[in-house]
């Protein structure tokens, strides 16, 4: 697939933004700036970026638990996503949402979501809605390997292919749901195979080359657009740092973690972008930059933020 | 007036607002060919198709999941789940996604979504098919608990129901299916959220909905021929509750009674009782009485289902005894 200029500056610059706003996240952490949980999406942002950038802004996607890179993938702006994590009034759910819950319907984002396997349902009920109301849209529907082994999963892939819905799984499968491996908890372990069941065609892809895909995904979103039904993509990734902040990370070795280390979606993708000629060293650099800039001035607006008002403790609840 | 069924009520929302509405659709188990298990959607399959009528699997909690989603997205789904037994199935969807998502996404999205089921007891049935468990449901924050007891309110709440913007959970009573009431041939609707009070007295109030206020209506029938004048509140809606009406009742009768089916610890009544003693605790004379369900799995034998939810007969000695 030839990479355009244009589109090599998008996918490096939103890796390069989902990398730097969940490493800025961690520091908020350490600091006590940032409250709570986080469920960070380093190291797999090859996956949200390379998915979503084949589709449309109509489309929609429904994400999980750890959401930051969907939702900064599918045009979320840095400074309300950063504001949310803070629980500011700013906030893209006005702060009453938080990284769990991160969500922008005007941008497609169905949003992210605190149960394991919690956006599979909707995912599955837009691809209804879509079908119902003859429209092209498409849904991609990320969630982890944990989430297929979960009752919804099979409810709803039992769904989409009764009734050919325009639905793209995408399992995001990073090993570990918290820290029981996929060896330890599936019976199967290619958890493609686990779409066969559904008469579902199943692939799958390099969660670490954006290309790659890029270019599944987009085969795929064509075949749901076309009318053809749902499909299941498991994307094979690492994430970076633990499930959450707590996490001591003993359930995995360090020598594992070097060796995804040595994937990194970034580096794969600016150091073929060099090879090919399509992206200099110093465009790249410029991009990190420019990259970095935004991400300070994205967690400058969040701590400037207000928080909500008392008030608003009662409002959103019904309309 | 004319009178129909409840069940026939009910039909005649759904096909009122499907025609009105080309966003309305139906969703769930044996809706559609079979025309639902207490045959509240017969006759729409055929008059609206299989777009807007869908049989679905067996698949609780993606019902709810997938008509949230729908919702979410342009439509105005009305799923069924069978019986309320089976609302743990699809609990996680309901609590979590379905009543909070509004909430959390900061009131940047809207679910008009409803959720129709029916509960209770009265066919031996047995544990599995005779639950009340509205209980479990006004503790969730965000949606909507409505239960109809006449074919009217039936009717005008299930339409205010599918017009609404926030999701609804709309109990049926399995008993009150057969049962009749004027309806009116011209379009009507019923507030949610406001109690109606189907008997006006001046000795004491009872506060119920569903099918026990059938067996109030009948107690009170009862009592006033012995010279007791009672006051019947239905609630109508659970959620939210309208306390007005109720607390003004008590400041005229100042007795309470509670008549539930639903298991009495944790129930229902609790809450009323709680929410009378807060709005108008120096107007009662006597402590608020419950009449309800027996705290146990609903019993098989048509015996001991009669013992394990209220009747007639107690609800009238309650009220003697208070009134002694």
């Amino acid at each position: 697939m030839e990479i355009s200029k244009e589109l090599a500056i998008k996918l490096l610059k939103q890796m390069m933004e989902i990398r730097q706003f969940e490493d800025m996240i961690m520091e908020l952490l350490a600091k006590n700036i940032a409250e709570g949980g986080s469920h960070l999406y380093a190291g797999m942002e090859a996956v949200a970026v390379g998915a979503i950038s084949v589709i449309r802004p109509d489309d929609y996607i429904t994400s999980t638990h750890r959401g930051h890179g969907h939702a900064i993938a599918k045009d979320g702006d840095l400074k309300a996503l950063m504001a949310e994590i803070l629980g500011k009034k700013t906030g893209v759910c006005k702060g009453k949402g938080g990284s769990l819950h991160l969500a922008d319907l005007s941008k497609g984002n169905l949003g992210a979501n605190g149960i394991v396997g919690g956006g599979l349902g909707i995912a599955t009920g837009a691809g209804l809605s879509i079908k119902l109301q003859k429209q092209n849209k498409v849904v991609l529907c990320f969630f982890g390997d944990g989430a297929t082994n979960n009752g919804i999963f099979f409810e709803c892939l039992n769904m989409a292919s009764l009734w050919k819905l325009p639905v793209v799984y995408i399992c995001e499968n990073n090993k570990y749901a918290m820290s029981v491996s996929v060896e330890r908890s599936h019976a199967v372990k290619d958890i493609t195979k686990k779409a066969i069941a559904f008469d579902i065609p199943a692939e799958n892809v390099d969660g670490q080359d954006v290309i790659a895909v890029r270019e599944v995904v987009g085969k795929w979103v064509n075949y749901a657009r076309e009318g053809k039904g749902p499909s299941f993509i498991v994307a094979n990734t690492y994430r970076y740092y633990g499930h959450s902040r707590s996490d001591p990370r003993v359930y995995r070795t360090r020598e594992e973690e070097k060796f995804w280390k040595e994937r990194d979606p970034i580096i794969l993708f600016a150091n073929r972008m060099k090879q090919e000629g399509i992206l200099s060293q110093e465009e790249i650099d410029s991009i990190e930059e420019e990259v970095r800039k935004e991400v300070e001035e994205a967690v400058d607006f969040a701590i400037k933020s207000p928080y909500p008002e008392p008030e608003e403790l009662y409002t959103d609840l019904y309309i | 007036m004319r009178t129909i069924t409840y069940r026939q009520a009910l039909n005649e929302a759904l096909d009122e607002e499907m025609a009105r509405d080309s966003r309305v659709f139906l969703f769930g188990e044996d809706i559609a060919i079979y025309g639902g298990a207490y045959g509240v959607t017969a006759g729409l399959w055929q008059k609206y198709g299989e777009e807007r009528v869908i049989d679905t699997p067996i698949s609780e909690n993606a019902i709810v999941g997938t008509a949230l989603g729908a919702a979410l997205t342009g439509l105005r789904p009305v799923a069924e789940i069978m019986y309320i037994d089976f609302i743990g199935l699809c609990m996680d969807q309901l609590n979590n996604q379905v009543a909070k998502i509004r909430y959390m996404f900061g009131g940047k999205c809207t679910v008009p979504l409803v959720i129709r089921t029916e509960g209770g007891a009265g066919r031996t049935l047995g544990a599995h098919h005779s639950q009340s468990l509205e209980a479990w449901l006004i503790h969730i924050p965000g949606i909507k608990v409505v239960m109809p007891a006449t074919p009217y309110d039936a009717k005008g709440l299930l339409k205010s129901s599918i017009r609404d913007d926030n999701p609804i959970v709309f109990i049926e009573h399995k008993m009150l299916y057969n049962t009749k009431g004027e309806v009116p041939e011209e379009e009507y609707l019923v507030p949610i959220g406001v109690a109606d009070i189907k008997r006006e007295g001046k000795d004491i109030t009872i506060v119920t909905y569903s099918r026990m206020l059938l067996f109030s209506l009948q107690a009170a029938e009862i009592l006033e021929k012995e010279g007791i004048s009672v006051e019947v509140i239905d609630l109508r809606t659970l959620l939210p509750m309208d306390i007005e009406t109720v607390v003004k009742s008590v400041k005229k009768t100042n007795k309470v009674v509670i008549v539930e089916e639903d298991c009495k610890t944790g129930g229902v009544g609790a809450e009323i009782g709680m929410q009378i003693v807060e709005n108008a605790f120096d107007y009662l004379d006597s402590p608020i009485v419950r009449v309800a369900g027996a705290d146990v799995p609903m019993p098989k034998s048509p015996v001991l289902e009669k013992l394990a939810i209220p009747d007639v007969d107690r609800i009238c000695s309650v009220i003697r005894n208070m009134l002694k």
